[in-house]
């Protein structure tokens, strides 16, 4: 452990820190532009430059490690020269166009010039210019405003794993470019708009529609996929305006994917403002909530309990749940699900479901196998810190399913589910690598659970798990990768079937043959509609999406950002999204929504505020009382013996920018499809 | 004056044979078998003792870089890397050695890896040298077959291996770390120090790195004995060392003279004087473009070694002398190497790839006599914001020239600009 003096005040670091890093432990501010602590150090802005004792030119503090006896000023005038000196030359080329530049008011450039700059130009010559670039839907260049820092190269090259970006030229010829025009095809190239220091890389949806002092944040969880990532809605009065990462080092570190930060345009088209009631000639009808309560109240009283169905979404809050849930079990129906996808595992002990090594855990992994999924569509802040253990570890990645290209070398075994057995029997060539790792993990998709054999293969893979030391006491690494973001919320709160209760798959089979008579579609957009034609149908949603279009009553609802809400992600984690702006026209928060049909149907909830339903869901289950944190699930028997069946493994999301009914509605999510994938609709 | 047989060079000028035949009668690989034999850690003393420092610009004493190599693991490959991409204008000395005394370069090769543990050497070649990558090439070829190279080299019992890899012309892979990039087939971007490359260089490996010239005077260095060497010069700058003397004299010429000569005396002697007198002279840049111009008052006492020229504000660099007489149109002069500068600026770090232009745009309107007296105050604050701010020491060499031409020739910019 090195000592240190930094402006006169001693510290002692880990061995293996920077200077720079030291200085920000004491608290004092060092200018940086390239420097980005997820990113491999480039030193090459010289904007962090300190003086050293005994060293004649100053240091790069970002660059330099942290030695005993170092004496560091960061005061002086020698570094308040340097600084402006590098400030000037960032400046000469840089034009002066921050009243129309998105990065205006949250730049780098700007503010690190008001503290450490000089007042005025003394370059009085023409300024460079370099033409932009086109880099897709997603990401706008202004390359005239590029510092060169290399930023983005170091993400798409590190994190992201696409090492599409590079500098080309020498000199103050330099540009930042994809070599060949083309658009960056990674998940997670939204990310170098937050890290570009300057505005050469901007929000292309974004552009020219509002300045950050007019925004107002909301930190929140995101729900379009399991991940949980923790982002801050930015939004200027109802409108949401953009979504942006929060750091949070247990799941999404500094970054959140593509759809994450784009599909928000979704949540202003094609919205749900006001109740809907279809009438005699076959069309849906506006009609008031007194209206449409009345039809459902009308309609449910001559059905008994059990003919009714309710159904949950894969972005519905656990307070909604829960509220639906004591609705069905008042009326007496034991019929719910929260599995649109089919999956029959749930059930079980929570480990069953559960990401178990966590998102954080995955660095600590030296072996990963991956059955049935594609973690770079299915969660790509997983899939890169897959990379990153691979890229500091060089993990190694046996995938078994179909196969993609992950950002990562992978050993394909391919797609054969008999290969499983092959693994517990210790016949595969596998089998030597799985004993030799100490933390091997392995993830089941969606892919692999959604089959009919899914119990089986879950019942192989604790098999395999338990054979090859995958869990021992510090170390899970049995992993179920959810896509649903409500789904480990809706399990853990039993949204499923009670005795004698249909499954989704018998919901619908049910439906079909008309023994349920009311099917209640909560946010729920994923399953076959066409088997919902003769059943009376209540979609409770935001979206008019595919539940909608079969609905008979539809009651408006409210998106994640438009409502405070509890989820669970896939690791069990339980976070909770906060309000950014109010619901559409007429529309309400889901729980509320349900809590007030109850009345009306005379069934009588014990609770009438937001905290007492969450304390209801404690009551349900304690875990709800663990915000932000993972409790480790104990390992338990789970999974079932039976037949596997040959056919491969299937991959769940065939369009990664399309997954859900806020995606599809969105304008920018459409274009990245087109553009990036492709291909021409969802 | 260096006296005829302390030449260490003896076949500089090609007039001789420069294949293996004639590189023997001149006494190269000689006695190369018990230099060996005498152990790493006496080679490494030796040149420690000679107190020989870097040809290639920096002056960094040879034997301490050595010295720095970390102990030998017996696992990690270490890496002796010759830099021959020599591209500083006005300097073309290791072009010489390369095309008519390659064998001195591979003897010094072979001793030098065995004094750092290295069987693999690589010799990065200038792009633009074709002829001299050809005889470097076929001296190697004539080398292995005389099992000079190779397994047991020279029946030393020590495997050494050399390879020629040639650049594309960029003058910033001439900088050690740029150079270890480019031979890894990336970029070359000078990397950030520490670590330096005798701990982790080429593919993160223990690399020493140096001049064509620094390797290539260490078998007659250790033939002919460390106090032979330091005898040669001055205490502090010893040996002889290669000097290229170019523009305005009579005989431009590379010309081996002991280190600490009078510049008078190299211009006068080996120039065949300044092209029109002494008189005639106005400035000479004594180290390679990158090094500060020194006006004639300065020239006709200054020494041909480093401190002496660091006393007057310049430097030995690669001790090739520019000289100017009176036609030269100095602004221009200097504008021209910051031109050069500009173009060959890696474009990594801010300072220099910013202020490189900045510098010569400013200089060529100087040069015009349009601007104001601010303007060359501008000028000059402007080097000494890129000076030492910079990963590599391209900044500080497109810095210094400028500095010197104000320092110097002030009176001439102002005159230009009509205010003085």
């Amino acid at each position: 452990m090195p000592k240190l003096l930094i402006d006169d005040r001693e510290i002692e670091v880990p061995e293996g820190m920077t200077v720079l890093q030291a200085a920000e432990m004491l608290g004092i501010e060092i200018p940086i532009f390239c420097y980005h602590p997820k990113l491999s150090i480039a030193g090459n802005c010289r904007m962090c430059l300190v003086e050293m004792e005994k060293s004649p030119k100053p240091i790069a503090s970002c660059a330099m490690p942290a030695s005993e006896g170092m004496v560091i000023r960061t005061q002086t005038p020698m570094v308040k020269k340097a600084r402006q000196g590098v400030l000037e030359f960032l400046l000469i080329n840089h034009p002066l166009d921050c009243p129309i530049c998105d990065q205006g008011g949250e730049c780098d450039l700007q503010d690190i010039t008001v503290a450490y700059g000089g007042d005025s130009s003394r370059f009085h010559l023409n300024k460079r210019a370099v033409p932009d670039k086109n880099f897709g839907p997603l990401i706008e260049t202004a390359m005239n405003r590029c510092i060169q820092c290399t930023r983005c190269i170091r993400f798409a090259t590190e994190i992201a794993g696409v090492p599409e970006l590079g500098a080309t030229g020498r000199g103050e010829n330099m540009e930042i470019g994809t070599y060949v025009q083309k658009t960056i095809t990674s998940e997670l190239s939204g990310n170098m708009i937050d890290i570009c220091p300057v505005g050469a890389l901007t929000s292309k949806p974004y552009n020219y529609r509002a300045r950050p002092w007019e925004l107002s944040s909301t930190p929140s969880i995101d729900v379009l996929d399991a991940v949980g990532s923790s982002i801050r809605i930015d939004t200027r009065g109802r409108e949401v305006m953009r979504i942006l990462p929060r750091p949070n080092d247990e799941v999404n570190e500094d970054w959140i994917s593509d759809k994450t930060r784009f599909a928000c345009d979704g949540l202003k088209y094609q919205r749900l403002d006001r109740p809907y009631v279809r009438k005699q000639d076959g069309r849906l009808h506006p009609v008031s909530w007194n209206e449409a309560f009345d039809v459902i109240v009308d309609r449910l009283q001559h059905v008994p309990g059990d003919h009714i169905a309710a159904i949950a979404g894969d972005m519905v809050d656990a307070e909604a749940m829960i509220v639906l849930k004591d609705l069905m079990t008042a009326l007496g129906s034991p019929h719910v699900d929260c599995r649109q996808d089919g999956v029959l595992i749930g059930a079980g002990p929570r480990c069953s479901y559960l990401f178990n090594t966590t998102i954080a855990g995955v660095e600590r992994a030296d072996f990963c196998l991956l059955i049935g999924t594609n973690p770079r569509w299915e969660a790509p802040l997983i899939n890169a810190r897959i990379r990153k253990n691979y890229l500091f570890t060089g993990l190694n990645v046996a995938l078994l399913g179909p196969s993609h290209e992950l950002g990562y070398p992978v050993n394909y075994l391919g797609n054969d589910p008999f290969l499983l057995e092959k693994i517990k029997k210790g016949k595969h060539p596998l089998s030597t690598v799985l004993k030799s790792a100490k933390h091997p993990m392995m993830i089941l998709g969606q892919g692999a659970l959604g089959r009919e054999d899914g119990d089986v293969i879950l019942g192989l893979a604790r098999e395999i798990a338990d054979k090859y030391g995958f869990v021992h006491k510090t170390w899970n690494g049995f992993n179920v990768l959810q896509t649903a973001a409500s789904r480990v919320g809706g399990l853990d709160l039993g949204f499923l079937p009670g005795p004698k209760g249909y499954n989704i798959k018998e919901i619908v089979e049910a439906a079909r043959c008309k023994k349920i008579e009311v099917v209640y579609l909560l946010d729920a957009d994923e399953i076959d509609m066409t088997s919902l034609k003769s059943p009376f149908v209540i979609y409770q949603g935001h979206h008019g999406d595919r539940g909608a279009a079969v609905a008979d009553i539809i009651l408006p609802g409210a998106a994640y950002t438009e409502k405070s809400g509890t989820y669970v992600n896939t690791e069990g984690r339980v976070q909770r999204g906060f309000k950014a702006s109010s619901p559409p026209g007429e529309a309400k928060e889901d729980w509320k929504i349900i809590k007030a049909l109850s009345e009306r149907l005379g069934v009588g909830l014990p609770y009438n505020t937001l905290e007492e339903v969450r304390a209801r869901l404690v009551d349900n289950n304690p875990l709800f009382d663990e915000l932000d944190r993972v409790q480790r699930a104990p390992w338990a028997e789970f999974g079932r013996e039976g037949d596997l069946s040959s056919d491969p493994f299937k991959p769940i999301i065939k369009n990664f920018y399309m997954t859900d009914s806020i995606s599809r509605h969105s304008l920018t999510m459409a274009k990245c499809t087109q553009e990036i994938l492709g291909r021409r609709g969802g | 004056m260096l006296k005829a047989h302390d030449r260490i060079f003896t076949n500089l000028y090609g007039t001789q044979d420069w294949r293996l035949k004639g590189a023997k009668k001149r006494g190269d690989w000689d006695k190369t078998t018990n230099m060996i034999a005498k152990g790493q850690q006496w080679i490494i003393d030796e040149v420690i003792a000679s107190c020989l420092k870097g040809r290639g610009g920096a002056g960094f004493p040879t034997g301490r870089k050595w010295s720095f190599m970390p102990k030998d693991d017996g696992m990690t490959p270490r890496y002796l890397v010759i830099n021959a991409d020599e591209s500083e204008p006005g300097t073309c000395k290791d072009r010489d050695i390369l095309r008519h005394e390659p064998h001195k370069l591979i003897e010094g090769a072979l001793l030098a890896g065995f004094a750092i543990g290295s069987h693999t050497g690589y010799i990065y070649i200038r792009g633009e040298f074709h002829r001299e990558a050809e005889h470097l090439e076929t001296a190697i070829v004539e080398a292995y077959e005389a099992g000079l190279l190779g397994k047991n080299a020279a029946r030393s019992g020590w495997d050494f291996d050399l390879y020629v890899h040639r650049g594309a012309g960029a003058y910033i892979c001439g900088e050690e770390t740029a150079l270890l990039e480019s031979l890894e087939g990336r970029k070359g971007m000078p990397r950030l120090k520490p670590p330096f490359p005798a701990l982790v260089g080429l593919y993160g490996c223990p690399t020493i790195v140096n001049n064509v010239e620094t390797i290539a005077v260490v078998p007659t260095l250790l033939r002919r004995g460390a106090a032979w060497f330091a005898g040669i010069g001055t205490p502090d700058n010893t040996g002889p060392r290669i000097f290229c003397l170019s523009g305005h004299v009579n005989t431009p010429c590379n010309v081996e003279e002991a280190t600490g000569i009078p510049l008078k005396e190299l211009i006068e002697v080996h120039g065949g004087g300044v092209r029109g007198g002494w008189e005639n002279l106005l400035a000479v840049i004594p180290g390679g473009s990158s090094v500060p111009l020194i006006p004639k008052e300065i020239c006709g006492t200054v020494q041909m070694d480093s401190t002496s020229l660091c006393n007057v504000k310049s430097n030995l660099g690669t001790a090739a002398v520019i000289v100017m007489d009176k036609s030269t149109d100095i602004v221009r002069a200097i504008a021209r190497l910051s031109k050069f500068y500009m173009h060959e600026s890696c474009g990594q770090c801010t300072p220099c790839r910013e202020g490189t232009g900045w510098i010569w745009r400013m200089l060529i309107r100087l040069a015009d006599g349009i601007g104001t007296v601010e303007d060359i105050d501008r000028l000059e604050e402007v080097t000494y914001e890129m000076e030492g701010h910079t990963i590599c020491g391209l900044g500080d060499a497109a810095a210094w020239p400028v500095q010197g031409l104000i320092r110097h020739f002030r009176p001439e910019l102002e005159r230009r600009l009509g205010v003085a």
